[in-house]
């Protein structure tokens, strides 16, 4: 069974002012939203205590807060955390010294409210630390961007890798936008999601970029915009079939893996879905703006002629 | 066209058995285990203590399953946790002195496959429960203590010198001194850069006063530093042994960072307070008084401990301690100089110093007894007559046997005190129950995310939907004996990373089956359109995964922790799915079609 069979090019690139309004309505809100919210980082960036404790019983919140500031236990955060025998607690870093000493006050404190209390988990990082993951999470955006933008300039050409770097880029903004709007926390794990969405994405505009290669080649009466087009419409049931499958495997992981897993999976959800949206949508009408042209490119690949004729899909 | 050659199918086939040989552990999992390991490497397990263990477990009625001499320690496997817990405490009643006993997992598979190496795959601490720690030395603290080391050990040598200065004063980096004329100074910087070829001198002149600064070297900081690092890894190490955690991690980390890591500990506070731990070495008076016969006998005065010395004797000391060892800058080995003897030379810092000059002021006649704390336990070394008032912090510690003696107890001293002061930067502990309860999810995710993705595909492309499903099989089969063979820490995010991966890995399928469906669709023959599919299709997945890859390293690099557990498996996955998606399933295809010469379609 097939469920794409087109038999006409869909001309993506008529479309390309609003491909390119939309994607540019969703990146300034995005960008809106890290100005305005900022992004909810969770103890890794920031430093701080997180305690995840089980009651046997149905926790009672206001009981846990009371039991805590008697304790001299300041600005902890108390909340409800999957089922209601859970509890988690976040404390702030208070100045530089004793923080770790913080997590063991408060089981302490917890126990004289209950002895069956237990602790699950405990995650304590200190402020260099934080900033540290910070700096490197940073550093391993830029690394995998500049990566990848030398990969495909050797492999294509500068204005393939610049295209396919900047719908990437989009895409990790926008992830980071959602996460600011919502306020969903921020963590390692979820860096990881981006950079892993980062490596994958590209995949798309690669495939894509594989075929306009084949067609400036093949097709030698068509336009650029056509070519491109052609590109996008022949690769299409592959593009949504994969992702399908992909995403499929994510919202496994949102539906089975716990919160731990949560986030994470959220924002592979959303680099998968505009990862679709901007590879094909924004990286080749960029493309275009770059103006790609038949010579320039057959002029390059003519060097790498064995190499680029496996290249096909 | 095709067909594979026979030692192609052959090499496939070789790889694939080799893969379920190596997972094949897991399915096994780990059984409970206790361990029993002789302290220091004085002495060595061996046969005799392994049928001391059986007698002993025999004699208390625990069920094991069996007992093992693995390189330097004996390994009780059993059946559950209960056995193991019952185990531990007989054990630990038996063997607590002299040996540590700690709880570990065992893989639980059959002796044939950990002979060919064949184990499960290493949990780290968020699946299998444990507390991380990252610990960072204060550096500007431990080169605090040397410039105060150095400033005494030079005044008490100027004044041995007669040479006088008018001041000496230190901050944490450098020592000043100051004297009256130039000639002096001279004196005293050969004096100083002959005695202390750590120090750079430098020398200023400021209106008659003559001055002497003093810092520590590039390279000797340097060899300060890595030294503090070093002792206080391995005083960790030490303190660690006494918690009886079967696989403990202690690392350097970067310059200045230790990394700490406890699989299976609970008690987090406890671990925390045993690696804070400083003192270690006691100073308390001597009980004369009470009659010593009838305390052996068992009454022991309440505000009393009963110890013995090193000779023998029993001995009764007060349970006041006046002093401890958190005093202690340097300790050294030494020659009594009246008695030859050996001895210990134990510096300590001014406050201490002052203490025990009030100590001894306020005993003169009375006995002191110096007790080494190691591992919980008190020794008293030895216990002097206090003749007279002593100042100046510098002591000397005599009732050692040999020159061998007095250097373990002085590095003991050293290294029971930190050589500087440690903070933790980083904790993270968790649970067992929430351990389990990772691995139950991480397992569950994968699981019905591969079935959605291979019922999908086999409906979807059939035959060839078919070929894509084993193969995306062939590839978690891989992956995880990859990961098994290498032992590398399999952690939640490393999990979620065996899902991510296979989600992927499907790409490669999917760029073939739609490539062979195009070209059957212009008019390719069947044949033609499997060759071409494969073919043409590789360059393409070559591609995709290598700006995948680069995204993987950079994330094993710059990541930490659990993350960097992702990245694995991220990197093995797509070094796998290259080998299953393209070479497995062109198997399948060439094994199902490639021998019909007249092959007039195919189910895709």
């Amino acid at each position: 069974m097939e469920f794409f069979r087109i038999k006409h090019d869909i001309p993506f690139m008529r479309y390309g002012k609003i491909t390119t309004a939309i994607s540019l309505i969703t990146f300034l809100f995005a960008i809106w939203a890290l100005a305005a919210r900022g992004l909810n980082l969770g103890i890794d960036f920031t430093g701080g205590t997180l305690i995840e404790v089980t009651f046997n019983q149905p926790a009672n919140i206001d009981q846990v807060r009371q039991t805590l500031e008697q304790a001299r236990i300041k600005d902890a955060s108390v909340q409800v955390f999957g089922a209601s025998n859970d509890v988690l607690i976040r404390l702030p870093l208070h100045g530089n010294i004793g923080n770790s000493k913080s997590s063991d006050a408060v089981i302490n404190a917890l126990h004289s409210l209950d002895a069956s209390v237990t602790p699950k988990r405990v995650d304590f990082v200190g402020p260099q630390v934080g900033s540290e993951l910070y700096n490197n999470g940073a550093l391993a955006l830029m690394v995998v961007a500049g990566g990848i933008l030398i990969y495909l300039a050797l492999r294509f050409e500068w204005r393939f890798a610049l295209a396919a770097i900047i719908a990437n880029v989009h895409d990790v903004v926008i992830i980071l936008g959602c996460f600011a709007f919502f306020q969903w926390e921020f963590n390692l794990t979820v860096l990881a999601g981006i950079l892993a969405v980062l490596g994958y994405s590209v995949n798309e505009s690669v495939v894509v970029f594989d075929r306009i290669r084949e067609n400036l080649r093949k097709m030698r009466k068509a336009t650029i915009p056509q070519i491109i087009d052609n590109a996008i419409t022949t690769t299409m049931s592959r593009t949504i079939i994969t992702h399908g499958m992909t995403e499929t495997m994510v919202l496994s992981m949102l539906f089975f893996g716990g919160d731990a897993l949560h986030n994470f999976a959220l924002a592979l959800t959303i680099g998968i879905l505009f990862g679709i949206y901007s590879s094909v949508l924004v990286a080749s009408p960029l493309l275009l703006m770059f103006g790609v042209k038949r010579e320039h490119f057959l002029k390059s690949t003519t060097k790498t002629e064995v190499s680029a004729n496996g290249a096909q899909v | 066209m095709n067909r594979f050659p026979l030692w192609k199918n052959l090499l496939i086939l070789a790889i694939l058995l080799l893969g379920v040989l190596y997972s094949l552990p897991n399915l096994y999992g780990e059984s409970p285990a206790v361990q029993v390991s002789p302290d220091g490497n004085a002495v060595k397990a061996n046969s005799s203590l392994k049928q001391q263990i059986i007698d002993e477990l025999h004699a208390a009625q625990v069920n094991y399953t069996s007992v093992n001499l693995s390189g330097n320690s004996v390994v009780v496997a059993l059946a559950n946790t209960d056995s193991q817990l019952k185990a531990k405490d007989v054990l630990e009643s038996r063997f607590g002195n002299g040996y540590s006993v700690a709880l570990n997992l065992i893989s639980a598979s059959p002796a044939w496959l950990s002979a060919i190496g064949a184990k499960p795959m290493y949990l780290g601490l968020d699946l299998r429960g444990g507390v991380h720690f990252l610990l960072q030395v204060d550096m500007q603290a431990a080169l605090g203590k040397a410039i105060q080391r150095n400033t005494s050990d030079i005044r008490s040598q100027l004044r041995d010198q007669k040479i006088h200065y008018s001041d000496i004063t230190s901050t944490s980096q450098e020592i000043i001194l100051h004297f009256s004329d130039a000639a002096t100074r001279g004196l005293a910087n050969t004096l100083i850069t002959k005695n202390f070829p750590d120090l750079l001198l430098t020398e200023q002149d400021n209106n008659g006063d003559f001055i002497l600064q003093a810092d520590l070297r590039a390279d000797a900081l340097k060899h300060l530093q890595d030294n503090a690092v070093q002792q206080n890894i391995t005083t960790l190490r030490n303190r660690v042994n006494e918690l009886g955690v079967a696989e403990p991690l202690i690392q350097q980390q970067g310059a200045d960072r230790v990394v700490v890591e406890l699989p299976g500990v609970q008690d987090t506070a406890k671990a925390k307070e045993i690696l804070g731990r400083t003192a270690t070495l006691e100073i308390r008076l001597v009980d004369d008084i009470h009659d010593i016969a009838a305390a052996v006998q068992g009454q022991v005065p309440y505000d009393d401990d009963l110890y013995t010395e090193r000779n023998g004797a029993p001995i009764l000391v007060h349970k006041e301690v006046l002093l401890t060892g958190d005093y202690i800058t340097d300790a050294s080995p030494g020659f009594d100089q009246q008695s030859g003897q050996a001895a210990v030379h134990v510096n300590f810092d001014s406050r201490g110093a002052r203490i025990f000059r009030d100590i001894t002021h306020d005993n003169v006649g009375k006995r002191m007894a110096i007790l080494l704390v190691e591992k919980g336990k008190a020794e008293v070394i030895t216990a002097p007559v206090i003749r007279e008032e002593i100042d100046g912090g510098r002591v000397q510690i005599t009732g050692m046997n040999s020159p061998e003696e007095a250097s373990e107890v002085a590095l003991l001293l050293r290294a029971g005190a930190l050589a500087a002061p440690m903070n933790i930067v980083e904790e993270r502990a968790v649970g067992p129950s929430l351990g389990s309860d990772n691995i139950r999810k991480g397992f569950h995710a994968n699981l019905w995310g591969f079935v959605a993705v291979i019922s999908f595909m086999i409906f979807y492309y059939r035959m060839f939907g078919l070929f894509s499903a084993l193969s995306l099989t062939a590839n978690g089969l891989l992956l995880v004996a990859l990961l098994s063979l290498m032992q590398a820490t399999l952690t939640l995010p490393g999990m979620a990373g065996i899902a991510l991966t296979l989600g992927m890995a499907i790409d490669a399928n999917v760029l073939i089956n739609e490539r062979i469906r195009e070209e059957l669709r212009n008019g390719s023959s069947p044949q033609a359109a499997i060759h071409a599919g494969y073919e043409r299709a590789w360059g393409t997945i070559l591609d995709s995964n290598i700006t995948t890859l680069i995204a993987g390293v950079a994330l094993f690099w710059l990541g930490s922790g659990s993350v960097r557990g992702f990245a694995m498996v991220f990197c093995l996955g797509i070094v796998t799915s290259m080998f299953s998606a393209v070479t497995v399933s062109r198997a399948l295809a060439n094994l199902t079609y490639g021998r019909r010469v007249r092959l007039a379609s195919i189910s895709i």
